[in-house]
């Protein structure tokens, strides 16, 4: 554990109203002395009394981020009982995750899922009655942490961080390898290769946190569904919003047998949109696992979109999606508008209503255009009016393994300073060890015995 | 038929380098002790490499001595040669390495045990335990006696069910063909102790005067021994050395050994033990590292009173036909006369996560137990738990606080943790890289580190304690005082820097950051400290260690910090963890197995995540909470 400083989004990461990021430890006054700045430019928020209210902006250097309201609380006297600072900023996602960024890179650290609760339990904040769901809620919280991160890292930012540390462990085991057993394994000029080694793997992380600013590490934004029974229409929705052919599209029943993701921005709201193969009672065993998988993907969806063709009358597959729509944010669009219509926009409200279902209902004809830009206006009036709140998690792992990312690199750099300094070869190890565990904390990899291992599985030593 | 019967406070099972220093610390804490050997003359028998040390080997070897354990003096009145190993790298790493001559490094120890008060060495086969209400009663032995006692300590080392093996040759033989220990396994598995099976070698030993040394490099001692104990007086180990000799195997070597692969009892599946990775035969060499050209091969003297020459880097279970093809084609050694074969030796051991930190069984209380029994392997790894297990029954007899060293402090509470924590199914062996403090766990500091822990149990005498403390007191007013010297940019200052090759200064600075310089030390700079006061060498060394890697030493003193945090959360004894509802299963299966004293010790088990930590934090608080 580095830092005891943490920090984290505390409201909602909605488009609307405020945001609060909230910081908690000792540094707290340290870090946002670091990133404030009053109006006049002269005040220091760490010589303010307790539960004071400071204007201002945060700066990220001589870059003002927002215009924000500082709250100032003294330990004992806040939520986790520790010296806590509370910056409430415009609302906006970009400028809440910047506003944790920042304060991150200024010595915070990302809390864990749970860990403001956490402190504030330890610290005798909350009752002890609530002990069994504080409980409850880290784990329940970690494993959920745990699993959209991994399931959101991209492959080939997975790969390269797995082929980093592996090249890291690699030469550790080697420097170790030699200080275990001098006689046998000369390290003599290591040090200009493990430099160039060095450059390298600092260079590729750079590359990766470059990537991160545009969201390329997690996917990040609203996990959109799109859903409905074979031929409704889905693959032809998908390309027209992501704007290219991107599904394949045929008049055959079944033809999207797997879920075909494709990332969209309507108008800064980044959607993660799937299209699904079409549900229905099948048979065939290829198809059906695509299926299984559209079921898994309505589970995680944080909107749905549901598309029934209305030139055909709806069956039990249809039933069978509206059973997911239960509780969930979803769109039901009848698609076809331009053809003869066996359901109109009555009958499926009707049929909401029975259901105790209150989507909105659009005629759309994807083939025609036409009712594209209102789905495209409810999406958006769904987010703006804080209805629609997407995976927040995702969002603030995307923070922590940048600040993972970028540990690695620090460490990496200390390493190279090392060298520089002419120091001895042992202590390079340290702090390759520390990048390796920031490294791995992004794949979800401890470090256990990976190091006794790889020095016994590739240099040989001993007696 | 009436038997013996005899009353002890302590009864030691084995007198290898875990049972001696078991046996003393016991003795010396004025225990009336008794120490059972299946053969006196085996006492402390070195039955592998002839050194005491080597890499973090070394580090233990000091910290034993700190804590007022016998190895470090033993082998500094039999040693032969020694070397500073790691010289050119960092101080963490600097580890001392002495040649033995093994018969007079046996025969100092039976000394030492014959002349200590309140110990009785024995020779007896120990074949049962005597346990009551999991409580330890006392041992018996093969004549049927009874040794009744309040504590018992097992350092078996490899004797129990030991078979030795070669070719198609096995001997039911503990090592050197000493008499194996069969009967004890038995009374352990009736007491619900889990056993392992491990397995170890090592090379022939060959008549020196069969050697062509012309053939082989020389390895001679360093010219300047350091001694391990801090109590050996540095001009009483500067001696007359005896040296070692290099050579290589090469193609042929390895050409035999893979015609003969499926003749060895490790590749023909005889051999069921687990050996360790770190310190394989020639053949496993071979077959792993096939495209390596050559090994290394380190002839190294057994005594001074022998002609036989122990093989480095050449153990095998190979048969002995094979072993002689193999050994003649190394150079020098092509017309060796082998005196012993070289051999695999397999033996039960117990799986270690059955003790507690304190090496005392859980589950039968008053048992304590140490060394190669435990799992791990090698000489000064055994003699670190021998003493901490002695060291513990004592303080369990006395009704004292138990002795447990963390990972911050030590090396030997390094390898107890993961003995006793970690999943482990190979001889475990000592490594610098286990320590993640090992910047601070230094051989150089062991004296600092551990002698208030040594005197405070009552094995340092308080003379040799007060010394530690009037050095610790000098090393701190001297960093404290350098750190404020200021030294100006003038000529005399320049002209001393550019004499060590340092680059001019241009402002200026303290002599501290002087030191910092990689090029400079303490001792250079006595030209321009016209205030320095003669110190020992001892207390030079700690300050130039002290302010050259001050950076490093502080980042590693706040990860101490953090770690102690968790190491201080005591986890309540036999405690069911499937109260707890939010851990995940995983992590509840493995805490009741494995039953952490701690928090810190917790968050080390495979499979318990950082989240449990934080569910078992939460517990805690509640659980203090509520009986308040």
């Amino acid at each position: 554990m580095k830092g005891d400083t943490i920090a984290a989004i505390a409201t909602a990461m909605t488009n609307s109203g405020i945001g609060i990021v909230r910081i908690s430890g000792e540094e707290s006054f340290a870090v946002i002395d670091r990133i404030y700045r009053s109006k006049n430019g002269k005040k220091t928020l760490s010589k303010m009394p307790a539960n004071t209210l400071h204007y201002g902006y945060i700066l990220d250097g001589d870059q003002v981020i927002d215009e924000v309201i500082v709250l100032l609380m003294k330990a004992p006297g806040s939520y986790t009982a520790e010296d806590t600072v509370e910056i409430d900023c415009h609302g906006g996602t970009l400028v809440m995750k910047r506003i944790l960024e920042t304060v991150i890179k200024y010595g915070a650290r990302p809390a864990e899922p749970g860990e403001f609760t956490k402190r504030a339990f330890l610290n005798g904040r909350i009752d002890l009655s609530q002990a069994e769901s504080v409980m409850d809620l880290i784990n329940a919280k970690n494993n959920f942490a745990l699993d959209s991160s991994i399931n959101h890292l991209q492959g080939r930012m997975k790969d390269a961080v797995k082929k980093m540390r592996k090249e890291i462990i690699h030469e550790i085991a080697f420097i170790e390898s030699a200080l275990d057993d001098p006689e046998n394994i000369s390290i003599e000029g290591y040090e200009n290769k493990l430099n160039k080694i060095i450059m390298n793997i600092s260079s590729q992380i750079e590359t990766i946190l470059q990537r991160s600013e545009n969201g390329e590490l997690l996917k990040e934004g609203i996990n959109t569904v799109i859903v409905g029974k074979p031929n409704a229409g889905k693959s032809s929705l998908m390309n027209v919003l992501v704007g290219k052919e991107r599904s394949i599209v045929t008049d055959i029943e079944g033809t999207t047998r797997d879920a075909v993701e494709e990332q969209i921005n309507l108008d800064g709201i980044t959607l993660n949109i799937v299209d699904t193969a079409g549900i229905r009672d099948t048979k065939d065993l290829v198809e059906k696992l695509g299926v299984d998988r559209t079921k898994k993907y309505l589970s995680n969806a944080d909107l749905i979109i549901y598309i029934a063709d209305s030139s055909r009358k709806l069956n039990e597959n249809d039933e069978d999606i509206l059973r997911y729509l239960t509780d969930r944010k979803a769109i039901v669009l009848l698609n076809k508008c331009d053809l003869e219509q066996k359901i109109t926009e009555e009958d499926m409200k009707k049929k909401l209503t029975e259901k105790n279902l209150s989507s909105p209902v659009v005629s759309i004809s994807v083939k025609e255009h036409i009712g594209i830009e209102q789905l495209q206006k409810i999406i958006k009036n769904m987010f703006f009016s804080g209805e629609l709140i997407f995976n927040d998690e995702i969002f603030i792992s995307n923070v922590r393994q940048k600040a993972s990312l970028q540990s690695a690199l620090k460490s990496l750099h200390l390493v190279q300073h090392s060298i520089e300094n002419q120091m001895p070869e042992d202590f390079y190890s340290i702090d390759l060890m520390s990048a390796y565990e920031e490294l791995g904390n992004i794949t979800g990899e401890t470090v256990g015995e990976d190091l006794v291992n790889e020095i016994f599985s590739k240099f040989c030593m001993g007696k | 038929m009436p038997c013996m019967t005899e009353n002890y406070d302590v009864c030691v099972v084995g007198a290898g380098h875990a049972g001696c220093e078991a046996a003393l610390a016991c003795a010396r804490l004025g225990l009336n002790t008794i120490v059972f050997t299946v053969s006196i003359e085996s006492i402390a028998l070195m039955p592998c490499n002839p050194n005491i040390g080597g890499s973090s080997k070394g580090h233990l070897v000091r910290e034993i001595d700190a804590l007022g354990g016998q190895m470090g003096i033993n082998i500094d009145k039999t040693f032969i040669q020694s070397k500073m190993l790691n010289i050119s790298k960092g101080p963490a790493v600097h580890s001392l390495r002495a040649q033995a001559d093994k018969a007079e490094y046996s025969k100092e120890m039976r000394r030492t045990l014959e002349n200590t008060d309140h110990l009785t060495v024995r020779q007896a086969e120990v074949t049962d335990l005597i346990v009551e209400d999991g409580i330890i009663l006392g041992v018996k032995t093969f004549s049927g006696a009874s040794y009744h006692s309040k504590a018992v300590i097992l350092c078996t080392g490899t004797y129990l069910k030991a078979r030795c093996l070669y070719g198609d040759v096995i001997n039911y033989t503990g090592p050197n063909g000493l008499q194996p220990a069969n009967h004890l396994s038995q009374s352990l598995k009736d007491n619900s102790v889990e056993i392992f099976r491990f397995k170890t070698g090592t090379p022939a030993r060959i008549d020196s005067r069969s050697i062509d040394f012309s053939k082989m490099q020389e390895q001679k001692g360093d010219q300047r021994v350091v001694p391990f104990s801090f109590t050996t007086d540095p001009e009483e180990v500067q001696i007359d050395q005896a040296s070692c000799w290099l050579t290589y195997t090469n193609e042929n070597t390895h050409n035999i050994i893979r015609d003969n692969l499926d003749r060895s009892p490790l590749y023909s599946g005889m051999i069921e033990g687990t050996g360790p990775r770190y310190c394989p035969s020639i053949e496993d060499k071979v077959v792993k590292f096939a495209d390596k050209e050559r090994h290394q091969v380190f002839i190294e003297p057994e005594g001074l009173d022998t002609n036989e020459m122990y093989v480095g880097g050449m153990s095998s279970s190979l048969p002995e036909d094979v072993q002689y093809q193999m050994y003649h084609t190394v150079p020098g050694l092509e017309e060796a006369k082998i005196v012993r074969n070289a051999y695999a030796i397999e033996y039960d051991c117990i799986n270690p996560r059955q003790l507690y930190p304190t090496l005392e069984f859980k589950n039968i209380k008053g048992l304590f137990s140490g060394g190669q029994f435990n799992g791990s392997s090698g000489y000064e790894e055994a003699a670190a738990q021998g003493l901490v297990a002695g060291i513990n029954a004592a303080m369990y007899v006395l009704g004292r606080e138990p002795l447990v060293l963390d990972r911050s402090e030590s090396y030997i509470g390094v390898l107890i943790d993961d003995l006793v924590t970690k999943e482990n199914n190979e001889p475990y062996r000592m490594m610098t890289s286990r320590a993640e403090y090992r910047l601070l766990l230094r051989q150089d500091n062991a004296d600092l580190r551990l002698s208030k822990k040594g005197y405070e149990i009552g094995l340092i005498s308080q003379e040799r304690y007060r010394w530690v403390e009037e050095k610790e007191k000098l090393i701190t007013q001297e960093i404290e005082r350098i750190e404020h010297v200021s030294i100006g940019a003038n000529a005399v200052v320049q002209k001393l820097l550019e004499q060590h090759g340092s680059a001019p200064l241009k402002t200026g600075t303290t002599l501290a950051e002087l030191i910092r310089r990689p090029e400079l030390c303490y001792e250079d700079l006595a030209e321009i400290d016209p205030e320095r006061e003669k110190l020992a060498p001892e207390v030079i060394e700690q300050v130039n260690i002290n302010v050259k890697y001050d950076g490093y030493i502080k980042r590693q003193l706040k990860q101490v910090k953090e770690f102690k945090k968790l190491e201080n959360k005591k986890l309540p004894e036999d405690f069911d963890y499937d109260q707890i509802n939010s851990l995940r299963i995983e992590a509840k299966q493995k805490l009741n197995q494995y039953q952490p004293v701690n928090v810190g010790q917790a968050s080390r088990i495979s499979g318990v995540s950082p989240a449990d930590i934080s569910v078992l934090l939460i517990y805690l608080e509640q659980r203090n909470r509520s009986q308040k």
